[in-house]
């Protein structure tokens, strides 16, 4: 037995990856996720609005609120308008004989903390107890709000992970070397690599959102163009983390570890089980480097708000960013697999070759 | 029209009416701190078969490399056609074995932008000439190494490449799939293509037109086979085992070979032919001890080519 356990503990020792995951893997996770899994919400973002806005604004204070503006001449159409962009998450219109809170329903905690504290709210004399209407999921049906982001995370795992795996595969059967002596560019190579899985990805996407919306009867509202090109961007982004992810692999199991060790983060720090919003300052950056984080963004404003592309130009112009950075990491680092010689030359092969140095 | 000249497609015409020679001279490569080659220079001549031969960690693969441009050497010059006119066959399966043949070979054409009638007659030909005709429709991963090994030369053959580059082709192959190897890469060569193959195999190397023989990156000898096997030096004997004579020796089936670099053989040991296994051997044990009396006086354990194998 002791024979194995050394020969066991001479392998680990080098295979630092493993023991990596092992040792500071489970610190690191503990550490940031104890600080980003938070169901408690503060600083609710509301915007108040009509003539009593002010009034109503001095009644709702920090932390459970955070009271971002003012409208004196704010309707229900300004307030509603600022929900739907994902500005605020509650509203208080003005004015008429009770006063009207709107929240956004795809907000789910944030909406229940905000419930729960405009109930204990002390009242003014003379101030009618307001109305409060839920827009986007009424009912506050967890489905509705889950399926948009598991949609992205099922995507993230199929983009990332099988992508990864299918340029290591080519790298373990030594293609690759055969695909870099072919009279292929680099980005043949990678278009074509991705290629099938990006579509492949797309079409379980719309599998995902058609089951989402027979089974759980999540809702559809918006535009199905604005939503494509979110999914799109995103999907781009997350294929590029796949080729990525091989190009400094050597194997399936380093494909596979590396691929969990960017899919974890995304489920637990896009705001798909945990609000953003909620989490530490120190640990919220990190959700904002997530293309999972936009995605769910761009579904769930599409399919339960009606968001229009001018309400999620910044999701989508980060993913656009992402897409650039993460595909063009991933194309240097995979030509460099493709055309050492070019690498470490310097210089474009010439045809017929004479390759001095 | 040549199945190579139909396929070359607008590559440039060979100069002085003789077919192009690609090949590496005085190339040196260093991978970290390792000298992989040190100014290693392997001929590659159209219409003729080149053999780098070599124990393990010779430099064998790294010589390939330099010569298709997947590695390149610090000093030196690699020459090459451009890379639609190069067929290669790396040491691992070099194909893709959840595809068919037929998937295999269609998938090496559409890459070199064969057309299609084209592709298929000369899919046609590879099938006949490597075997595989039988099982154009079974899973690469399910043939056999040997068939493996042929399916994978015949996708670099399948453009009619000008310089076919193959990495220890008959490596783990049984003796009757090797033989069909070697006849496939021989027809390659009288087709026209400047074939450079890298070997552990001796007796492979002895039927190229030329032979480089490696050892730790160094060329020991090159040449003809006639012509390596010319310049053995001082004489080689034979003595029966089981006991080792003195001097550098080595196994040959129950014998031993001797070789006595001033030709004074020891008294258990009678002189023979050496032929081209013995000639590698002695190349190697030379380079190994450039003083003869010191190799005689403190022979080797083995020869320092001992990873050179014999073929099996």
């Amino acid at each position: 037995m002791w024979a194995m356990v050394a020969k066991e503990f001479r392998e680990l020792r080098r295979d630092r990856r493993t023991v990596a995951m092992m040792i500071v893997l489970p610190v690191l996770l503990l550490v940031v996720f104890g600080y980003a899994a938070n169901f408690k919400v503060s600083d609710i973002p509301v915007v108040a609005v009509g003539p009593g806005a002010s009034q109503a604004a001095s009644l709702l204070r920090a932390p459970t609120f955070q009271v971002t503006e003012t409208d004196a001449a704010g309707t229900e159409a300004t307030a509603r308008a600022r929900l739907r962009d994902g500005q605020d998450v509650v509203a208080v219109v003005t004015g008429g004989s009770r006063p009207l809170v709107l929240m956004d329903g795809t907000q789910l905690f944030s909406v229940q903390t905000a419930e729960a504290a405009l109930g204990r709210l002390a009242r003014p004399p003379g101030v009618a107890a307001p109305r409060v209407r839920v827009l986007y999921n009424p009912d506050l049906t967890t489905s509705w709000v889950m399926v948009p982001g598991i949609a992205g995370m099922i995507l993230v795992f199929i983009g990332t992970l099988i992508t990864s795996l299918g340029v290591v595969r080519e790298r373990q059967s030594g293609t690759l070397e055969q695909l870099a002596v072919m009279p292929l560019r680099a980005w043949d190579v990678i278009a074509g690599k991705i290629a099938p899985y990006l579509l492949l990805a797309a079409v379980d996407m719309v599998f995902i959102i058609a089951i989402g919306m027979g089974v759980f009867h999540v809702p559809f509202t918006g535009n199905v163009g604005v939503f494509a090109v979110g999914a799109a961007l995103f999907l781009l982004v997350t294929t590029g983390m796949g080729v990525l992810i091989s190009t400094v692999s050597q194997n399936q199991g380093q494909a596979i570890q590396l691929a969990f060790m960017t899919l974890l983060p995304q489920v637990l720090l896009s705001g798909l089980i945990f609000p953003v919003s909620a989490m530490a300052a120190g640990v919220r950056w990190i959700s904002y480097l997530l293309p999972l984080t936009y995605f769910i963004e761009i579904s769930r404003g599409v399919m339960l708000k009606s968001a229009p592309v001018s309400a999620l130009w910044e999701p989508i112009g980060l993913l656009a960013v992402l897409a650039v950075v993460v595909l063009g990491l991933a194309i240097v680092r995979f030509r460099r697999d493709l055309a050492p010689s070019v690498r470490a030359s310097g210089e474009r092969p010439r045809t017929p070759e004479g390759a001095s140095a | 029209m040549s199945e190579r000249r139909a396929a070359r497609q607008g590559a440039p015409e060979p100069s002085g009416g003789h077919g192009m020679s690609w090949g590496l001279e005085d190339v040196r490569v260093t991978r970290g701190r390792t000298l992989a080659l040190d100014g290693v220079t392997v001929p590659a001549e159209p219409g003729s078969v080149t053999v780098v031969v070599g124990g393990d960690g010779a430099g064998k693969t790294t010589c390939l490399q330099v010569l298709t441009g997947l590695l390149a050497p610090d000093s030196g010059t690699a020459r090459r056609p451009a890379k639609e006119h190069i067929g290669y066959v790396p040491a691992t399966a070099g194909l893709y074995t959840d595809l068919t043949v037929d998937e295999n070979l269609d998938f090496t054409a559409r890459a070199y932008r064969l057309s299609g009638a084209d592709h298929d007659r000369r899919a046609d030909q590879i099938l006949d000439r490597t075997g595989l005709a039988g099982v154009r429709t079974r899973l690469g991963g399910h043939l056999s190494g040997g068939m493996q090994r042929k399916l994978a030369t015949g996708m670099a053959l399948l453009h009619a490449p000008e310089l076919l580059v193959i990495d220890e082709p008959t490596t783990g192959v049984d003796p009757v799939s090797r033989v069909e190897l070697w006849r496939l890469i021989a027809g390659a060569a009288a087709d026209g293509a400047a074939v450079v193959a890298s070997t552990t195999y001796v007796n492979e190397a002895s039927r190229a037109a030329r032979v480089v023989l490696l050892e730790a990156g160094k060329a020991l000898a090159s040449g003809t086979p006639d012509a390596i096997l010319r310049g053995v030096s001082g004489a080689v004997g034979t003595a029966p085992g089981p006991a080792r004579p003195a001097g550098p020796s080595w196994r040959r089936g129950a014998n031993w070979r001797v070789w006595s670099p001033d030709g004074r053989l020891p008294d258990d040991a009678s002189p023979v032919d050496p032929d081209f296994e013995d000639a590698v051997v002695v190349a190697a044990l030379a380079a190994a001890s450039p003083s003869s009396a010191s190799a005689s006086s403190s022979p080797p354990a083995s020869p320092p080519a001992r990873e050179a194998r014999r073929e099996r």
